[in-house]
């Protein structure tokens, strides 16, 4: 188990923001993305979340929801080529 | 004759706990782990350090609450197979808790699933409860013994 803070994160979507949003928001700006269900492990971190949760890729660049139980959930962008390419080989694209 | 609607005694429950801010949770936490143990069910607890500490100040020789666990690593066990439950009670005042409620409802496919929602407006929280689950649903900040009486009348426990 990894710690979410120790990774150089981008805030996309700012805390508070609905797990609806953030999938909402991943199909309708990334033309690709992807879809995973609770306890994916991504960055050490097993996403939780209302299946199917969408990740958006963009190049290198993966965008997917975190929450926090007291703030709720936000949407995350990380850097990471080999963790992208681990997402293209076990996610899905069917919701 | 037996009861054929009479549900059987769970060995084990999780009860997932959300945020601390709604007080009630902590109060209701207790008072469902006591009456699940009083009938033989073994219970394990998740949340955050905030809401673990709140409950280890409240129950300091672990008469009620046995075992506590932060909830990622509670997640992860589940996730990894090294942790089951026939029971599982989420807290859920808050968008967050009903994302850990459908996580555990994936994870945890043949538990029975009792979702717990309150906190000051439940009511757009629970439509957001697509997935199979029991719902007790209640307007409680302070105030536990509206929520406390559903519980009971859920589990059959006496008043």
């Amino acid at each position: 188990m990894g710690c979410i803070e120790n990774l150089n994160y981008e805030k996309i979507l700012p805390l508070g923001a609905s797990f609806k949003e953030c999938r909402e928001y991943v199909e309708k700006n990334f033309s690709e993305f992807w879809y995973v269900d609770p306890g994916y492990k991504l960055f050490d971190e097993y996403i939780i979340g209302l299946p199917p949760i969408a990740l958006g890729i963009d190049g290198a660049k993966i965008v997917f929801p975190y929450t926090k139980p007291c703030h709720g959930t936000y949407l995350l962008a990380v850097e990471d080529a080999d963790e992208a390419a681990r997402v293209r080989k076990t996610a899905r694209k069917k919701k | 004759m037996t009861d054929i609607t009479e549900k059987p005694i769970p060995a084990s429950a999780l009860l997932v706990l959300g945020c601390p801010e709604v007080p009630v949770q902590q109060a209701l936490a207790l008072h469902i782990a006591y009456n699940l143990r009083k009938q033989g069910t073994a219970v394990h607890a998740a949340g955050n350090p905030a809401v673990l500490n709140l409950l280890k100040v409240s129950d300091p020789e672990k008469h009620y609450l046995p075992t506590l666990q932060v909830l990622e690593k509670c997640i992860e066990e589940i996730v990894e197979k090294k942790r089951d439950c026939e029971l599982c009670i989420v807290f859920a005042h808050s968008d967050a808790g009903i994302s850990y409620a459908a996580t555990m409802r994936h994870l945890l496919p043949s538990s029975r699933l009792v979702v717990i929602v309150f906190g000051k407006d439940p009511g757009p929280l629970v439509a957001l409860i697509d997935f199979p689950c029991e719902k007790i649903v209640e307007k409680a900040v302070h105030n536990p013994m509206q929520l406390k009486k559903k519980i009971n009348e859920v589990f059959e426990w006496a008043a």
